[in-house]
């Protein structure tokens, strides 16, 4: 099974990737399975009818906000880094998190490097595939480098703003 | 100014230990140069034509005494003892030991100073108006909100991976003295009707090799709302902008693709489904950075200093210097005083540690403790008594600083070129050498006028040749360094783009063209008429006919 980073309570876990990922003109196994923007629009319904987790592989640039209305019924939203440098999934995990109120998984998979850590647990991915072969203690420690954070985003942190609020509020 | 506090500095402290970290790994032959290189632009560091160079920001072109010290120390200990200020308000070392990196971070890092951001496909460094804070035409002090940017914009999770890199400039008076026009996001403050702050927000300026003006796509927002505004531009940049293509990949061609209106209306979607509070500084945080920009120490003075006019009638020399480089003051009795990089033949920006020292020991002195970066590769001194000008420039004449030709003809902005960049088709340090050294006669170069050269040795164009009277491209032709002539450019007010002369010329040409058109321009100008004035007039006609008649 391909390896996996879970980020869970501030902890990176190592996990099996019980979802298999279908293409497009692959018939559908039993179990759980990750299918195409493109096919889940076409048959998601049907596929999750058929009593299995579905979730979402999601191409950059694809408009993430023409899935909101079938979110609740969505187990994993994949979206795809097909290089480091193309930051678009960023804005698409943002979306899902804060606009949407997206709970379920939110996985990083393609150019998936150590080096984004920080931004993409930032961002609200919360499952990783990693293309450089690093592990979980490697993205643990690289989440952890930085004490402070300068902004809101959709991982909760409170930014330097609300902490010097915070320290200059009567007690 | 801004002074960091225990959360910025333990940011800057976890940042110059990750990428300590990462230098070992490099050394030791853990990750290769291919892995590598994403980490050490991440910190300001380039791989250059003969050694790797460092860009350290300076956050909207201001410094103290310690930070200035700091950098004369690091250009001494590490490099060849001298640095150059960039367009971009940056010091750039150009002969930098990747060994030597993460100590020179850690050394910055003590005075508040760093290389984040300052590449990359981020939000870069700020840079504002240099006479921020002392110039009586200002709604507000711009450097309180490109502040308030900086802590915003520094690690974003979300815009960290942009289509491109990004550059915001902003000022808070109606004359332009940051080139907001050519910036990915311009930001100009004012007040309104009540008295509340506002900006309005240009985007899709820039030059390289397709040169724009950028739009205004807001007016009146209200300050407070800035950041999320920003958010909402930089969020449909984020998703829109290209990414198959290098050259179409600034903001500037998503904007003229759409048209400034259908961009703006994106943007004001976006912008009205974020949640803003969570977004926007509170006022309180305003209100602290507010404080540590607020001026100290400025004593009640005549308008007219005595000394400073018996300097002036007893010395043609000073005289000149207080006519070119000193500029009138909001508070009675101060002056901002220019400090030339320009001496003629001396390379355009560059500042040896000595002279850092100097302006550090002025500016600690005399300036209320502030030094200021211009875009156009000076330095300044924005809060000196008039009755200490006399002083400051004895000083300034001593190290080779003193120079009176602010705006003049030898003012030349160059990029550093192919003497130093990997990316230069020509040299462009040279050229205006040999420009400045035909105009070194102060009354020469005097009784020019105003005249903005701009060179850049490449289409990339960091020497903002689109935007100068004349602009000059290094081109490389089988080979051999060229270059193309424009004349008419603008990067303040009256901003325009220069209008190519003819074809390229060879080096050793461009400093007798540029003598042969301002021939012209003294032949033809009317009363009052700056050289693009003139140009504005005339026309491109006259000019070519003497440059290239002989050529005929």
């Amino acid at each position: 099974m391909p390896k996996l980073i879970r980020w869970r309570d501030g902890q990176a876990i190592a996990a099996d990737d019980g979802f298999t990922l279908l293409a497009d003109d692959e018939a559908a196994p039993s179990g759980d399975v990750i299918v195409s923007f493109a096919r889940f629009h076409a048959e998601g319904e049907r596929l999750a009818g058929e009593g299995r987790a579905v979730g979402v592989r999601v191409a950059a640039g694809e408009a993430i906000e023409s899935l909101a209305y079938d979110l609740p019924e969505i187990a994993v939203v994949a979206l795809e880094f097909p290089k480091f440098k193309d930051g678009r999934a960023y804005s698409a995990a943002r979306l899902l998190r804060e606009r949407y109120g997206y709970a379920g998984e939110v996985r990083a998979v393609g150019d998936v490097l150590l080096e984004q850590a920080p931004f993409m647990i930032r961002c609200g991915f919360d499952a990783f595939e990693p293309a450089d072969g690093t592990g979980p203690d490697e993205w643990a420690a690289a989440a952890g480098r930085y004490r402070h954070v300068y902004q809101r985003a959709a991982d909760g942190r409170e930014p330097a703003f609300a902490l010097r609020l915070a320290a200059e509020a009567p007690s | 100014m801004y002074l960091y506090d225990d959360i910025d500095q333990a940011m800057l402290d976890d940042r110059t230990a990750e990428f300590r970290a990462q230098c070992a790994r490099r050394l030791a032959g853990e990750i290769n140069e291919d892995q590598f290189k994403p980490v050490r632009l991440m910190n300001g560091l380039y791989l250059q034509l003969h050694a790797y160079m460092l860009r350290i920001a300076i956050p909207y072109g201001t410094l103290d005494s310690a930070k200035l010290r700091k950098l004369a120390h690091v250009a001494r200990t590490y490099d060849r003892g001298y640095g150059h200020f960039t367009t971009r308000t940056n010091l750039q070392l150009h002969w930098i030991k990747l060994r030597d990196a993460p100590d020179i971070l850690d050394e910055l890092a003590t005075v508040g100073l760093h290389a984040i951001q300052t590449s990359g496909n981020c939000i870069r460094n700020l840079t504002a108006d240099p006479h921020a804070g002392a110039t009586a035409d200002e709604a507000d002090d711009p450097r309180i909100w490109a502040e308030a940017i900086r802590q915003w914009s520094t690690f974003h999770p979300e815009f960290s991976f942009l289509p491109r890199k990004f550059k915001i400039a902003v000022t808070g008076a109606p004359v332009d003295r940051a080139a907001i026009r050519i910036y990915d996001i311009g930001l100009r403050l004012s007040r309104d009707a009540t008295g509340a702050l506002a900006f309005e927000v240009r985007v899709g300026g820039g030059l390289g090799r397709t040169p724009y003006l950028g739009p205004v796509i807001r007016q009146g927002l209200p300050a407070r709302h800035l950041l999320s505004y920003l958010q909402a531009i930089l969020r449909v940049y984020n998703r829109h902008g290209r990414r198959d293509n290098l050259w179409k990949a600034r903001i500037k061609v998503l904007v003229a693709s759409l048209g400034a209106e259908e961009f703006a209306r994106q943007v004001e979607e976006e912008w009205d489904r974020t949640d803003k509070a969570s977004v926007d500084l509170p006022d309180t945080e305003l209100a602290r950075i507010r404080g540590l920009f607020r001026p100290r120490g400025f004593e009640t003075l005549p308008a007219r200093s005595a000394a400073f006019e018996a300097a002036r009638a007893s010395d043609a020399a000073f005289a000149r210097f207080a006519r070119r480089n000193v500029l009138s003051h909001k508070v009675s009795g101060y002056a901002l005083v220019n400090i030339s990089l320009k001496a003629p033949g001396e390379t355009p920006g560059d500042a040896s540690s000595e002279q850092m020292d100097v302006v550090a020991d002025l500016a600690e002195r005399y300036s209320l403790d502030e030094v200021r970066v211009t875009y156009e590769q000076n330095l300044l001194l924005p809060h000196v008594k008039l009755d200490d000008v006399p002083a400051v420039w004895a000083e300034l004449a001593r190290v080779g600083l003193a120079t009176a030709n602010t705006g003049l003809v030898s003012d030349i902005i160059a990029c550093p070129g192919l003497d130093y960049c990997a990316l230069a088709n020509a040299r462009a340090i040279p050229i205006a050498q040999a420009i400045a050294r035909r105009f070194a006669e102060p009354e020469t170069a005097e009784r020019v006028g105003e005249l903005k050269i701009k060179i850049s040795g490449c289409i990339n164009a960091c020497g903002h040749h689109h935007v100068g009277h004349i602009g000059i491209l290094g081109v490389d032709k089988k080979g051999e360094e060229f270059y193309q002539l424009s004349l008419g450019g603008s990067g303040e007010d009256d901003a325009s783009l220069g209008q190519i002369l003819g074809p390229a010329l060879p080096a050793e040409r461009v400093a007798p063209a540029v003598d042969q058109m301002v021939e012209v321009y003294l032949a033809q100008r009317r009363e009052g008429e700056r050289f693009i004035d003139t140009f504005r007039r005339t026309g491109v006609e006259p000019f070519k006919e003497a440059v290239y008649a002989e050529a005929d």
